[in-house]
């Protein structure tokens, strides 16, 4: 077997996978140190009328991915499927995955898409790109030619690349099986319908939902199933579970001589658990067997797409990066005429357009922006360092291009991705500056701005802004009162004395829901002061 | 490298309509709420129409825990324009993408959700629950209905009722049975040929035999058709005669001049509910429309709706004719009789009286249901006397109305299922 092809299982057999690669260590995959040399140049460019031909995209994929494979971009195999207006409605409202389990909210943000669409309001996407192995972009049948290629080399080439080669991609998304598993997940709820009841499998799904971005392992790898093992250990699995919790809950009463009071203070569970669902997937109490399942099924999809809410920057830069890389050297090259070019750079131009703080348009940084940004001035760092860039990165100054922009590409996550790369170069011309929000004060204060003494402060702070543990509160399963009331405590721990949402207690009914008895929060400081109980919440009614 | 190009224009269009229906489903109180608000305000020529639905964003929102405002927050901003370090700027209020403001998840103001819900679904909320009351489904009519259904298989059809795995079971089965003997021979014959001693060269005549047997059987076998026309199996359906309720409803509309704009327009909004209503959800049922001033006329549906005519009233001409139309063309064994009527309830001197005669003699013992409207609040002679029925007839309604907005919950409340709360 050439291991080449099968980056995943190289990694587990040859490195740690959980290690992150130190600095300037190299993929023992070949990179090219430079663009391979093209072959002959076309006699014509190819034709670009307005409306497509499937004989044109494959005329157009060839030279797309020809090219792609002199840059040495290490991808997927490609499934490109043409969609109708209608479809890419579907399914952006099914996540953007092919199939998904019914529920309303899918049905509540088609809806919102189509009517937005309708009013002409918001353009389509032009392209979903499905982490999946093969690597399934969509085509809308609407767009013309020249998009057609944009949407070929940004998604079944840039996106692609990167969903095969990250390392959070790697260990978190198994793309070779979700299509397997969501098909599983939609037969799974839609049989719970027919047998519970569609309101008892929306109540659930509902909970389960407000949960799912707390139904994460961070740190734990999933295993790889496919959809036949998915199915054979379902039942094992629920016969097993419902086992374990009966022995938590049982009513036995314990045998004397044992030291009353050290149970008394034992928590339950030892060790805070951060992953809300899968606390309550394996010991709730009240939960049967199927509403166990669900719960695991909103989880594990969850999990899947984890890896793409910490890799936007680095993902959509990635993606455009390569569409202009891509198209630029084709035409370069004499394959695309005048006109493809002025369409998909105008569309490019939109895509990246970042209107400055203040503007009416303005609505934080824009993540194709600061990623596409960010890899071509990685590209300068190489190509043409400056002495301030020598200072900053002498690790990539002046080193070929291809494996630096690789490696930026395949061991960081957004927040780490900047914390590396963002160079004082890119701060000025992005005209960056922190705003420091304390909420005690009564104004704003400017920290840092794009100058000598700001350039680490800057990187920092936008580093951590992309940081999920500090975008999004932290909350954890604390403590279960196991000989009293069974009340479930979930502790939050305040990041920057940040205080959670009004809807909190909106949620916490749903976990009160899930978990079947009391559910309270608590707050506490980073500085260990006693902890605020925040909302509470009594056993639901059965 | 690798490439599949798939076009799925064709398969698989409208996969949300499931999670569509779940979302209707979820909402239908407030959506019914929308729908009921929605009729009152519309022109009568539009009320068979999609409709926007609004619903208050809170009321549709799936919580998260996330961060409120407050605490400290760090935020980096492009484009900076004017700032140095240090500097203090003024906190913009309301986040209207000042510099400031973080784009948070969930802070903005936002819209009431708006949806466009479908004809279908518009006109499926707005008739739920309602029904014919007292429908009799026992009697088989003059001309009955048919339901056809699978009856077994027949010789002979139409091809596209060709039951192909039927046909070919049997097509088996007789190749089976008749070269089931010839087969035995020829399996016999070969091991014969085969038997025969190694010095044998293939040339005697014993082989020569042995070989024009198993020619001829092979031969045998071969004219045996795969598919026979007596193979051939059709699926058979039957038609069942099935029992229908015929039913009639008579709609009987006041055009006299005291009818004024309004007041006709409302007993056209009734008409047109009811119309819509037993078209949409009766497949066959007989409508007739009857108007009147000082003389009652059968008219057809369009000038029902649209004629001007008018005149003085007489409501007991309109009356006399239903009773007529009834008894000569709807014999009361054979149909389900209902009748509507809407008037403002003012009325020729005492005709009133002999109105109230002649429901309670000859029309109220025939009818299923009999709903009167009076579009207009105050008490006329005609709802004085029609006072007098209800408690001997239960199945005769009365109600007023004034506004526009009060007609659909009236008809809701005359035609409402049994059992279900309006």
């Amino acid at each position: 077997m050439n291991l080449s092809a099968y980056p995943a299982l190289e990694r587990r057999a040859g490195r740690n996978p959980r290690k992150q690669a130190a600095p300037g260590e190299r993929q023992p995959r070949d990179v090219p140190r430079a663009l391979l040399p093209a072959g002959k140049r076309p006699a014509h460019p190819l034709p670009d009328p307005i409306d497509w031909t499937f004989e044109l995209i494959e005329r157009y994929h060839a030279a797309i991915a020809a090219t792609a494979e002199r840059f040495g971009l290490d991808t997927y195999p490609n499934q490109l499927e043409v969609i109708s207006a209608e479809q890419m409605m579907d399914a952006y409202a099914s996540v953007g995955m092919p199939v998904s389990y019914r529920h309303w909210s899918y049905g509540k943000e088609f809806l919102a898409t189509e009517r937005r669409y309708r009013r002409g309001h918001m353009g389509l996407a032009y392209e979903i790109v499905i982490n999946a192995n093969p690597c399934i972009s969509y085509l809308m049948e609407e767009n013309s030619t020249a998009m057609q290629a944009l949407v070929i080399a940004h998604a079944a080439y840039g996106h692609n690349s990167f969903f095969k080669n990250n390392y959070l991609f790697g260990m978190w998304a198994d793309s070779g099986s979700i299509i397997d598993y969501l098909v599983y997940a939609r037969d799974f709820v839609g049989q719970c319908e027919e047998r519970h009841g569609l309101e008892a499998v929306e109540r659930l799904l509902d909970s389960c939902h407000a949960l799912a971005n707390f139904g994460v392992d961070r740190y734990r790898r999933p295993s790889r199933k496919s959809l036949a093992r998915e199915r054979a250990e379902l039942e094992q699995r629920e016969a097993y579970v419902q086992q374990q919790v009966n022995v938590l809950w049982r009513t036995l009463p314990t045998r004397r001589g044992k030291d009353s009071t050290a149970q008394e203070s034992e928590r339950f569970p030892k060790e805070p658990e951060e992953n809300l669902l899968y606390f309550i997937e394996k010991n709730a109490p009240l939960l049967e067997p199927w509403q166990r399942e669900i719960v695991r099924i909103v989880r594990k999809i969850a999990q899947y797409f984890y890896p793409q809410r910490q890799t936007q920057v680095m993902n959509e830069g990635w993606a455009t990066f390569w569409h202009y890389t891509l198209l630029n050297t084709l035409y370069d090259e004499g394959w695309l005429t005048n006109g493809v070019m002025i369409e998909w750079l105008s569309s490019h131009a939109n895509v990246i357009h970042q209107p400055p703080a203040g503007h009416r348009a303005y609505s934080g940084i824009n993540p194709y922006t600061l990623g596409f940004s960010m890899y071509r001035d990685i590209r300068r760092i190489c190509e043409n360092p400056t002495e301030e860039d020598r200072r900053w990165f002498p690790d990539i100054a002046g080193t070929p291009w291809l494996p630096a922009l690789d490696h930026a590409m395949r061991n960081y996550k957004d927040e780490s991705f900047i914390g590396q790369f963002l160079s004082p170069q890119l701060m000025r011309d992005m005209r960056l500056f922190a705003i420091h929000d304390d909420a005690s004060e009564q104004e704003l204060l400017v920290r840092a701005i794009h100058d000598e003494d700001g350039y680490r402060l800057l990187r920092q702070l936008l580093s951590q802004q992309y940081d999920l543990g500090v975008r999004e509160p932290n909350i954890q399963v604390w403590n279960v009162n196991l000989r009293g009331d069974r009340c479930l405590t979930l502790r939050h721990t305040r990041y920057q004395n940040r205080p959670l949402a009004e809807d909190a207690l909106e949620v916490l009914k749903h976990v009160a829901r899930l978990w079947g008895f009391g559910v309270q929060i608590e707050s506490v400081n980073d500085d260990g002061e006693l902890p605020v109980l925040l909302h509470s919440v009594p056993a639901p009614s059965a | 490298m690798a490439l599949q190009i798939i076009d799925r224009r064709l398969a698989g269009k409208n996969k949300s309509v499931g999670n569509r229906e779940r979302f209707v489903r979820r909402y239908k109180q407030q959506i019914a709420e929308a729908v009921r608000r929605a009729v009152a305000r519309r022109d009568i020529r539009h009320i068979e129409q999609a409709e926007n639905i609004t619903i208050p964003r809170k009321d549709i929102s799936e919580p998260v825990f996330h961060h409120g405002p407050g605490g400290i927050r760090d935020t980096v901003h492009p484009g900076n324009s004017d700032h140095v370090r240090g500097d203090r700027i003024a906190r913009p209020q309301g986040g209207a993408g000042g510099a400031g403001s973080q784009a948070s998840d969930g802070g903005e103001a936002e819209d009431d959700f708006t949806f466009t819900l479908t004809r279908e679904e518009f006109m499926q909320l707005f008739f739920e629950d309602l029904a014919l009351p007292r429908l009799l489904r026992t009697h088989l009519g003059d001309t009955p209905q048919y339901r056809t259904r699978r009856a077994g298989y027949s010789h002979d059809g139409t091809p596209h009722n060709l039951a192909l795995l039927r046909t070919m079971r049997g097509a088996l089965g007789r190749r089976i049975a008749l070269t089931k003997a010839s087969h035995r021979e020829l399996l016999a014959l070969q091991a014969q040929l085969k038997a025969l001693p190694a010095t044998e060269d293939g040339t005697s005549e014993a082989v020569a035999e042995l070989r024009r047997r198993i020619d001829a059987l092979s031969t045998r076998i071969g004219k045996v058709a795969f598919l026979d026309p007596l193979d051939l199996r059709f699926r058979n359906r039957a038609r069942l005669p099935v029992p229908t309720s015929q039913a009639v409803m008579f709609c009987v509309m006041d055009v006299s001049g005291s009818m004024d704009q309004g007041r006709k327009d409302l007993a056209k909004r009734f008409f047109i509910l009811l119309y819509l209503f037993l078209t949409r959800h009766y497949e066959k049922i007989d409508i007739v429309f009857i108007r009147h001033h000082t003389q009652a006329a059968e008219v057809g549906e369009d000038e029902f709706f649209h004629s001007t005519e008018s005149g003085g009233t007489v409501v007991s001409s309109a009356l006399a004719l239903l009773d007529q139309i009834m008894r000569a063309r709807y014999p009361v064994q054979d149909w389900n009789i209902y009748v509507a009527q809407a008037s403002d309830g003012d009325n020729f001197g005492n005709d009133s009286g002999s109105c109230r005669s002649l429901l309670a003699d000859r029309i109220l013992p025939l009818v299923r249901y009999f709903a009167y409207v009076q579009v207009a609040q105050e008490a006329q002679n005609l709802w004085e006397e029609y006072s007098r029925l209800p408690p001997l007839f239960p199945h005769f309604a009365m109600r007023k109305v004034s506004e526009p907005g009060e007609i659909y919950p009236v008809f809701r409340d005359l035609f409402k299922k049994e059992g279900v709360s309006v």
